[in-house]
């Protein structure tokens, strides 16, 4: 085995010195009743290139073509540059910065990230990563449960959210809380009367999409008053990250908490996991942040370092009166967007979020044309909910394309939705395939 | 620092690195190391269909650098970074073992890296095949009968067992039960987990061996107990013998035995905890099955169950039927969903391809390997180092600084002390339990001159701090920076960089 370096004659020599004589004796410790009787029902070892032709034909099932698909995934380009540094052994085969004299090289870069997220959303404190939105999301209710002291223990979540953000938050507050939901209108958006009912003295927060789940850019200041107004948090949930390059920040438009998913920035999409959470909130609330934080502080000589701080929030030295109990974030993830960030720069940024946004707009109004009307009337950025056939993913894939999300079985009131997203990766005519088979 | 103090066996040198300044603060406006398509389609403003007040221009403070300077500032960062593939990285309790780079291609394969979570099955079914195989693989390894590949960590996997056994306590008994019995020596995440979903933690203390003792877990034990959360071998390394008995005693008033699979990599092949009563476990694929740790993440905490806790499991799971395989949504008793999709896949491809290159003889020598490396540094040690329990350890051995205590040298100090000798230092001051603890685990990959290398190390630093305790205090002196400043950073905390950012570097 080429990972295991010891030979027959070294493993004697550490026995002999050790003072058994098989090396099965070392496993002394455990009683014979508790031992395995048989080997494990595991196939035998592959050679490496045996395996890599089982990997390669499992991942040859997978369609090549970039989907016109996001609800929470989005496809975008990484540049190769981004993953040959994700690829240098120091950053990816080291551990948690527990050390942090051997650790800036992490540490620095989760400093930047936390300083991207805190531009990107317009909030002065943001958090080392969390697992992906959705756990984000649950993890702002929390924080905003804690803040009230416990005395609010109801959420109220837009129904325009991500239908798993809101799955997810059930599974958290499953006990011990209130989930309420309120519905949208004909725009796409969250209906601001349903909500203004909805919220009470006992709402510790209102979670809401930004953009939403249909893509529907949510008026966040029309919802912060009406949060505000009984004293709630505003949670805004963004699952595509590169709205915000052309987007206000979430922060900036009254939201307390911004949480979302980053996969777009210097992820692919790996059906759907390893994520990138993100969670940003008000300087006001650091006591209360889940998770790491990393710091800036001087070494014995004075000069600058990074280290992780206030761990007294955390699992670690807290135990059950901590935080959160995550402990593992998406560090690897993290420093993935970073790089993508600091590539993409000022302008790069915007002109990406431009280029999805006009090549969306030319889809969605190529597709109208074609007879596929909107759904909603709200505006989007990259992703838009359509009126289309019952058999359009049949028919997307027929014509050599993927994607597209029947709403269905999330939305039964929305038959005939279809959710497609357009990024960068789908050129004009890419787009007109589509609409062609869709047509 | 002399000769004497860093003997030849010693890999530590100070290599020629780099004081690199924040990226906002290389920034020069107007460059740029993006590559952009053209919209290739018309040129439309946003400003037509979206409130002006709702969209923004580029974004101030964001930087601006060209490929090669953002390439070279993280090149330089890296190289602040000790890794395992730098040098030995014996943290216990993190299974920091190498990490195959066929794992890497593996993952990066376009038809995994690019699949979409939500495209229809039939277009699916490679990924799909992976996680049924992987299931089946880590319920055989761990002797479950079915496995969720869905958690993203092993903190997650706790969440999502403790959640199984509340909704079993819930369907079974109509109540979720108060309390959760935790033993002293265990990793924070469980009380916090505990707390998470409501459940009153209790602390169970361990005996002078550091073993959990039936007597005391049935003394803990009644009607109100929802689980018992142990880690077996525990993380003080150490086989808890009475684990069946426990889990009967726990069982006997209607519990269940939450296991926590942090340290399977000691017992690959040679025990199995569903075997030993125990009902619900995470493995930690970033531990045992080899995915890299990222600096912090993503991890993969997959958890297994017995047949009864089954319908409990995170929903979806994959299903065959036929030869086509299918997420299954319509589990009516599931505790729902952990997190958006299925789990963090791209760590599953690694820790199958890991599997399957081991195999079933190198998984069990896997352990065996571990094993002998732990024990013969454990041997390597013990004549200077003040061992925290004389029984026999498996994986991991935890020392004290306890025959430093009239230099005043401290953990604190050996564990930096370490860090110039070109090791990364063991897990410090965990579990809580033991006073000053240098908690060590090497893993099955390292060579035997890398376990010399590093006890040699330990003496140099044994012996330095007889005759120049204050020498030590000093340490690091190799690294980019020295001893830092930590209780600075949590009094005036610095979280992010701004314009008037001053720390001089």
């Amino acid at each position: 085995m080429r990972y295991h370096p010891h030979t027959p004659e070294e493993i004697r020599e550490m026995l002999e010195k050790i003072g058994v004589s098989r090396i099965e004796a070392l496993f002394a410790p455990i009683p014979e009743r508790c031992r395995l009787d048989r080997p494990l029902a595991v196939p035998e070892a592959l050679d490496e290139r045996s395996l890599m032709e089982h990997l390669e034909e499992l991942a040859a099932k997978q369609p090549k073509v970039p989907p016109f698909l996001g609800g929470g995934a989005y496809p975008h380009h990484v540049p190769p540059a981004v993953d040959q540094l994700l690829l240098r052994s120091e950053l990816y085969t080291a551990y948690t910065p527990y050390q942090p004299e051997v650790s800036q090289g992490t540490l620095q870069i989760t400093f930047e990230f936390q300083t991207y997220v805190t531009l990107l959303t317009g909030l002065e404190l943001a958090n080392a990563s969390m697992y992906d939105g959705a756990t984000a999301a649950a993890e702002a209710a929390l924080m905003a449960v804690r803040l009230s002291r416990g005395r609010c223990t109801k959420v109220v979540v837009s129904r325009a959210l991500h239908p798993e953000y809101r799955d997810v938050l059930q599974t958290y507050l499953a006990v011990g809380f209130e989930v309420v939901e309120v519905g949208f209108g004909p725009d796409g958006r969250t209906d601001l009367e349903a909500l203004r009912g909805a919220v009470d003295e006992k709402t510790a927060a209102v979670l809401v999409g930004y953009p939403n789940f249909f893509g529907v850019i949510e008026d966040l200041r029309a919802l912060a008053q009406v949060a505000h107004d009984k004293g709630a948090l505003l949670v805004s949930c963004t699952t595509e990250a590169l709205a915000l390059g052309l987007l206000q920040g979430p922060g900036a438009l009254g939201a307390d908490i911004a949480v979302g998913e980053m996969q777009s920035f210097g992820n692919g999409l790996n059906f759907g996991g390893p994520g990138l959470g993100f969670f940003a909130t008000r300087e006001a609330y650091l006591r209360q942040l889940p998770g790491r934080i990393c710091g800036a502080t001087v070494d014995r000589s004075g000069r600058r370092g990074f280290v992780l701080t206030l761990s007294t929030r955390e699992q670690h030295i807290r135990r059950e009166r901590a935080t959160s109990n995550i402990c593992t974030n998406h560090g690897l993830n993290a420093a993935a967007a970073t790089i993508h960030l600091s590539l993409l720069g000022r302008e790069g940024l915007h002109a990406l979020a431009l280029v999805n946004y006009r090549r969306a707009r030319y889809a969605r109004e190529r597709l109208a044309e074609a007879g596929c009307k909107p759904l909603f009337s709200g505006p989007v950025f990259n992703e838009f909910v359509v009126r289309a056939p019952k058999d359009a993913p049949e028919r997307i894939r027929k014509a050599g394309l993927a994607g597209g999300l029947q709403l269905e079985c999330y939305y039964p009131e929305l038959p005939d939705g279809l959710l497609l997203c357009v990024t960068e990766l789908h050129d004009r005519k890419r787009i007109d395939a589509l609409v062609q088979a869709l047509a | 620092m002399s000769q004497e103090f860093f003997p030849n066996t010693s890999p530590g040198t100070r290599g020629l690195v780099y004081r690199e300044p924040l990226i906002f603060e290389r920034s020069v406006p107007g460059r740029s190391g993006a590559s952009l398509p053209s919209a290739g389609v018309p040129e439309t403003d946003p400003a037509d269909e979206i409130p002006a007040e709702l969209l923004r221009g580029p974004i101030e403070h964001f930087p601006s650098n060209s490929e090669n300077e953002v390439v070279r500032h993280y090149v330089r960062l890296s190289q602040t970074n000790h890794s395992i593939d730098t040098g030995f990285y014996p943290l216990g309790s993190c299974t920091m073992k190498y990490n195959p780079k066929v794992n890497e291609w593996a993952a990066r394969l376009p038809g995994f890296a690019n699949a979409h979570p939500y495209l229809p099955p039939e277009q699916l079914q490679g990924v799909l095949e992976l996680m049924w195989n992987l299931q089946n693989l880590l319920s055989e390894i761990g002797g479950f009968a079915a496995t969720s590949l869905q958690p993203a960590a092993g903190a997650h996997g706790e969440l999502a067992g403790l959640m199984i056994i509340r909704a079993y306590h819930l369907d079974r008994h109509g109540t979720p039960r108060k309390k959760v019995l935790i033993p002293d020596s265990a990793h924070g995440t469980n009380p916090a987990s505990a707390a998470l979903l409501g459940y009153q933690a209790v602390e169970l203390p361990s005996n002078e061996k550091g073993m959990l003792e039936p007597e005391v877990v049935a003394r803990a034990m009644d009607e109100d107990v929802a689980a018992l959360m142990v880690t077996n071998p525990n993380t003080l390394g150490i086989f808890e013998t009475h684990i069946k008995e426990i889990a009967e005693i726990v069982h006997a008033k209607g519990g269940l035995v939450y296991g926590d699979g942090a340290n399977m990599n000691a017992i690959l092949g040679v025990a199995r905890p569903g075997d030993l009563g125990i009902d619900v476990m995470h493995y930690n694929l970033h531990k045992t099955f080899s995915t890299p740790h990222g600096g912090g993440g993503p991890g993969a905490g997959p958890v297994s169950v017995a047949a009864a806790l089954e319908p409990y499991l995170p929903r979806p799971v994959v299903v065959k039927e036929g030869d086509a395989f299918r997420l299954d949504f319509d589990r009516p008793k599931s505790i729902g969903k952990l997190r958006t999709f299925w789990g963090n896949f791209g760590m599953m491809v690694r820790a199958y391809t890991y599997i399957l290159e081991l195999g079933r003889e190198g998984l069990r020598r896997t352990a065996e390997l571990a094993v002998l490396n732990a024990q013969y540094l454990r041997k390597l040690l013990e004549a200077d180092w003040h061992v925290a329990y004389e029984n026999p350890s498996l994986h991991e051995v935890i020392f004290t600084d306890r025959n430093l205590k009239e230099t005043g040298v401290t953990t604190m100090d050996v564990a930096k002390a370490l860090i110039d000798h070109g090791f990364h230092p063991p897990t410090v001051y965990f579990p809580l339990v033991v006073s000053g603890a240098l908690m060590i685990e090497p893993t099955e990959t390292e060579s035997k001159e890398t376990l010399e290398a590093f006890a040699a190390a330990m003496k140099a630093i044994y012996e330095r701090a007889k005759t120049d305790p204050e020498g030590l205090k000093r340490a690091p002196e190799k690294p980019v920076v020295e001893r830092l400043d930590e209780a600075r950073a949590a009094r005036k905390p610095v979280l992010r960089w701004t314009p008037d950012f001053e720390i001089p570097f």
